[in-house]
């Protein structure tokens, strides 16, 4: 499969109070065209900042990227002139699906508004970077109608009933699901290549969030859009996904199949994450120990203090060993056989 | 279990919370909770499981005496505590106590550790600073924390070191009854399992009865033996947590658990066919509450509004079940 975004070995540093914390060490990632890839892990791992990163929003104050490069549709991201990343990538490439819809969008002014302003600058209509430049340059006509025609599309696509009283609505006369709906339209609106949703469906009950990950699955699908998702819920990444990516305190763990990923972990840490999900019968395995500082990691594999496999071996990042043509584990003692778990 | 009279039982439970307009004028109601009798055990752990809005916190609260009923009776004990003037209502909290959702907000952030559990030993107890200082090491110690955490702000700890700190402050007192109020929401899932683990040797070690509010049924599963199943302000189904999991009769249970991801199994979402969201609160439609939602649904449903009735050893409220 042609990738559409390769992620080689990067590093992201953040300065803190506390020193600088190396956030990303050494990153590697792949999406390919039209593939859903899940992004797991707990929360301070790095998966938003990840997500950050290729999207080229990372604090500029703060973060440092040290190394490596976000290879996209074959050009490396880090290294292009902001002025075209912002004209032709970000937004329009690649767009965005946050997790929390309500901060997204502006109480003040209705969904119309805002979703016409994504258009008038990002719309797939609106050529390479026209008017960019420019903030009172005003919506052609015959554009407009077009983009007005294109967004009343994409409501009756996320199953907002009657789009075009919605679009005079607030933000705060949506539900939950609703709001989240109008980003999925939003996010679709450009025609992008990629998607990077980042835990789209943590604030939505279960009910919402089964229909949520169903409508977002079908319409990647049917378009063949790429999607990298981030969510902590190993559930919802089963759910959606046809690849998962497991990362701990900033590394890539292990990659695969979503199959082969919950039905043959070999990642000592994957295994362990996969047991600390609730199970029918009640039982209860946490993984003993804490998260490292990411000021201070420890070297190699970060999770070899917590590792019951550990050996002075793993004081050196392992390399990438391929058990299988498409799943990929960095670790020095891979773990053999499926991991027991309940319904 | 049920040879013992219960400890806490709820009578037709009801909190609405009015509606008001610019003017102050009332122009309707929420109800919140909306009729609930439900009996809870001594020594066990019920489930209380529900989308968001369905009223599953304002139950604890109201329980809790956080808010006041609008009607009904609240047993602790075998006494009435809904209606108890306030000097009274509060001994009873020593023995009855409320887990708060998100720890980080409910810990003062100026306060030390150690000032945050010794106030409940001063509101409740005449013990001496020394003999407060030794029950706060001795809980410490028992949810598992190292005794240098008293000298941290809230700010220092992460989010399970801060649920651990939450549940030691409420046994300090040694209660009877914890509710509890999605104690691992927020939570990592490996975390999750370590603050679950302690909460369930706690409830040994001090024979707590615990009612577990969640919205996350796969918790609810590994922690409860009975679960109440909650829409719209009131119960749905009530039973033992491994039947109503192995045959829900209810079809919003039924709904509820088929959109839970299963880790292996085919994709839920797939075959998942529950359209629409929960009504408002504010506009409960007549008859069966879920009947805007429910595939079998008939007219009778919009009529009579089904009772929670008796079926195999369960209650369930659907005139279908």
């Amino acid at each position: 499969m042609a990738e559409l975004l390769s992620v080689r070995g990067l590093r992201v540093d953040f300065v803190t109070d506390g020193g600088v914390a190396q956030v990303l060490d050494g990153i590697n990632l792949d999406v390919g065209r039209g593939e859903v890839v899940g992004l797991v892990g707990e929360s301070g791992c790095g998966k938003t900042t990840l997500a950050r990163a290729i999207l080229g929003i990372l604090p500029a104050g703060a973060a440092r990227v040290r190394g490596g490069e976000v290879r996209f549709r074959g050009a490396d991201l880090l290294r292009q002139d902001p002025a075209v990343l912002n004209a032709r990538v970000r937004g329009k490439a690649i767009t965005f699906i946050p997790q929390d819809p309500s901060t997204s969008l502006s109480p003040l002014f209705p969904v119309q508004t805002q979703i016409m302003d994504l258009m008038k600058w990002k719309s797939p209509r609106a050529g390479n970077g026209a008017g960019a430049r420019w903030p009172l340059w005003r919506y052609p006509r015959g554009r407009y109608h077009a983009d007005r025609e294109a967004v009343l599309e994409a409501l009756r696509a996320v199953q907002i009933p009657e789009p075009a009283r919605a679009l005079r609505r607030l933000p705060h006369e949506f539900s939950g699901g609703q709001r989240q709906r109008l980003m999925i339209a939003m996010a679709l609106l450009p025609q992008p290549d990629l998607i990077i949703a980042d835990e789209p469906t943590t604030a939505l009950d279960v009910t919402i969030q089964a229909q949520i990950l169903r409508l977002l699955r079908e319409l990647v699908k049917a378009r063949g859009v790429s999607v990298l998702f981030t969510t902590h819920d190993l559930g919802t990444a089963h759910e959606i996904c046809d690849r998962v990516v497991v990362m701990y305190a900033g590394q890539e763990m292990e990659a695969a199949p979503t199959e082969a990923f919950f039905a043959r972990p070999a990642h000592p840490y994957t295994r362990r994450l996969l047991a600390s999900v609730p199970t029918a019968t009640g039982e209860l395995r946490d993984i003993p120990g804490d998260v490292p500082s990411l000021v201070a990691p420890p070297p190699g594999c970060r999770f070899h203090p917590r590792c019951e496999y550990a050996t002075p071996e793993c004081q050196a990042r392992p390399a990438l060993r391929a058990l299988a043509p498409d799943h990929g584990v960095r670790c020095h003692h891979p773990v053999d056989g499926p991991v027991g778990i309940g319904a | 279990m049920s040879g013992q009279p219960p400890l806490l039982e709820l009578v037709e439970l009801v909190r609405h919370f009015p509606v008001r307009n610019a003017f102050g004028r009332r122009t309707g109601w929420i109800r919140a909770v909306d009729g609930v009798s439900l009996a809870v055990y001594p020594g066990e752990t019920i489930g209380l499981v529900g989308e968001s809005g369905c009223g599953k916190s304002t139950l604890g609260k109201t329980v809790m005496g956080i808010h006041a009923p609008t009607a009904g009776d609240i047993r602790f004990a075998g006494r009435e505590i809904g209606r108890l003037p306030p000097r009274e209502r509060r001994a009873i909290a020593r023995d009855l106590q409320y887990v708060y959702q998100d720890p980080g907000a409910s810990l003062d952030p100026r306060w030390k550790v150690l000032h945050s559990l010794h106030e409940p030993l001063k509101i409740h107890t005449r013990l001496s600073h020394a003999e407060r200082e030794q029950q706060v090491r001795a809980i410490l110690a028992a949810v598992g924390l190292p005794d240098a955490h008293l000298d941290h702000y809230p700010h220092e700890l992460s989010g399970g070191q801060q649920r651990r700190v939450g549940l030691a402050r409420i046994l300090t007192l040694r209660p009877r009854m914890v509710i509890l109020d999605e104690p691992t929401s927020g939570l990592d899932v490996s975390v999750q399992a370590s603050v679950l683990k302690l909460v369930r040797a706690l409830q040994q070690a001090f024979a707590l009865t615990y009612v577990f509010i969640s919205h996350d049924l796969a918790v609810v599963r590994a922690m409860c033996a009975r679960i109440a199943v909650m829409y719209l302000g009131k119960l749905v189904e009530v039973g033992d947590t491994a039947a109503v999991f192995e045959e829900p009769r209810h079809p919003y249970t039924r709904s509820l658990l088929a959109a839970v991801p299963r880790i292996g199994g085919r994709r839920v979402t797939l075959d998942f066919a529950l359209e629409g969201e929960p009504p408002n609160p504010r506009d409960v439609p007549s008859g069966c509450r879920f009947r805007t939602r429910c595939p079998l649904v008939q007219d009778r449903c919009a009529v009579e509004e089904p009772p929670l009735r008796e079926v195999d050893g369960r209650r369930v409220a659907c005139h279908f079940a």
